[in-house]
């Protein structure tokens, strides 16, 4: 039960946010988390087009064996991606209010430029205030 | 007076004899609201508008009347990015956004003095320093930003400083400056309002703004009032 990360991808698909929490995955370099986003901001693309049943929002939660990835596609095509442990069963509202928290502290900001890397200390607080270290 | 106030001008003074291009009779057409009756032509003689004109709607209609938190944030932050574009520097930014507050702050005096006063059969007002100062801390605040402020000082180190101090003020709420300009507070916008109010109450000062931040409260601001030597010299004939 435990929160190890969060993303934030624009809608180019480059990386805007990352930060981890509780520990359980690899540590990787600043680059090596660019390349992920990006290629995550593809295949979720691409299975937004893969749907049998017309159209579709993209993946949402994607599992693997030891971790679980939720996105929250928002209106605007930015994502929120929260890397969580598989029991972790509130990772739908976490990224809700995550939402909240960057409509509030990032768009309301004037000194943070739309797309671009989030450097707002309101954002931080908001976010630790949220999650913590991800353990409950 | 030779020249206009420096307080309803944001061109800066190289500029003042270009202020005559915005006068409303140099270019009338620019000013005048388009007319109803251009939008129904094709229909015939259109019906008089039933909408009362807002001019003579009653004034304490929208005494209780709330804004938007979330629409005043984002204009906040647009005045300030536009603000951005055009200044030298810290100083600059602060000057402008002070501005800006002092024409806000005219009209929230005229308008909170006669909600309050007008239905009075001896309606008062504010002559001496501390009252005023009172009067600032709390019905101002709560005119603007529907609580009291927190705090009075009074400085110990000069006559004519005063403080009041706001440990969240609203309008910077969501701002989150960077590092490499912490002196700025865009709270100047608030001391502009106090000093508006403190002009139309004749104590004429200068207002600023600043981020005191505390442990338990990061965004503390302090207004600083500097009042002028002519509102000194007039208290103490007073006393």
């Amino acid at each position: 039960m435990a929160i190890f990360s969060l993303w934030v991808i624009n809608k180019a698909g480059g990386l805007v946010y990352q930060r981890n929490f509780a520990d359980g995955l690899a540590q990787l370099t600043s680059n090596e988390y660019l390349v992920l986003a990006g290629t995550l901001h593809g295949i979720h693309a691409i299975t937004s087009r893969l749907s049998p049943a017309g159209s579709s929002s993209g993946a949402q939660v994607i599992e693997g064996e030891t971790f679980k990835m939720t996105i929250l596609l928002t209106a605007t095509g930015t994502k929120f991606v929260l890397l969580t442990s598989l029991a972790e069963a509130t990772a739908d509202s976490v990224l809700q209010r995550v939402y909240e928290a960057y409509a509030d502290a990032v768009m309301k900001n004037p000194f943070h430029t739309p797309e671009m890397p989030i450097r707002s200390e309101g954002f931080d607080t908001r976010i630790t205030s949220l999650i913590g270290t991800g353990q409950p | 007076m030779q020249q206009p106030h420096p307080r309803f001008s944001v061109l800066s003074g190289s500029s003042l004899s270009s202020a005559e291009h915005l006068s409303p009779t140099a270019s009338s057409t620019r000013f005048s609201l388009p007319s109803a009756t251009s939008i129904n032509t094709a229909l015939g003689t259109p019906k008089p508008s039933l909408r009362p004109n807002i001019y003579d709607r009653n004034l304490n209609k929208t005494r209780t009347s709330e804004v938007s938190a979330s629409a005043f944030a984002f204009l906040f932050s647009e005045v300030v990015q536009y603000t951005q574009k055009r200044v030298s520097g810290i100083n600059d930014l602060e000057r402008r956004l002070n501005t800006l507050g002092y024409r806000a702050g005219t009209r929230v005096l005229e308008l909170m003095v006669w909600r309050a006063e007008s239905s009075s059969k001896a309606p008062k007002r504010e002559i001496r320093f501390l009252p005023a100062l009172m009067s600032i801390h709390t019905q101002v605040w709560r005119a603007v930003f529907g609580r009291p402020a927190d705090a009075i000082e009074k400085s110990v180190e000069n006559e004519d400083e005063y403080m009041i101090i706001d440990n969240d003020p609203p309008i910077e709420r969501h701002i989150s400056v960077p590092k490499d300009m912490n002196q700025l507070s865009c709270s100047s916008f608030t001391a502009g309002v106090v000093e508006a109010v403190l002009d139309g109450l004749g104590l004429p000062a200068r207002v600023t703004a600043h981020h005191t931040p505390t442990q338990q409260f990061p965004s503390r601001t302090t207004i600083l009032i500097k009042l002028d030597k002519s509102v000194l010299e007039r208290e103490e004939i007073f006393k």
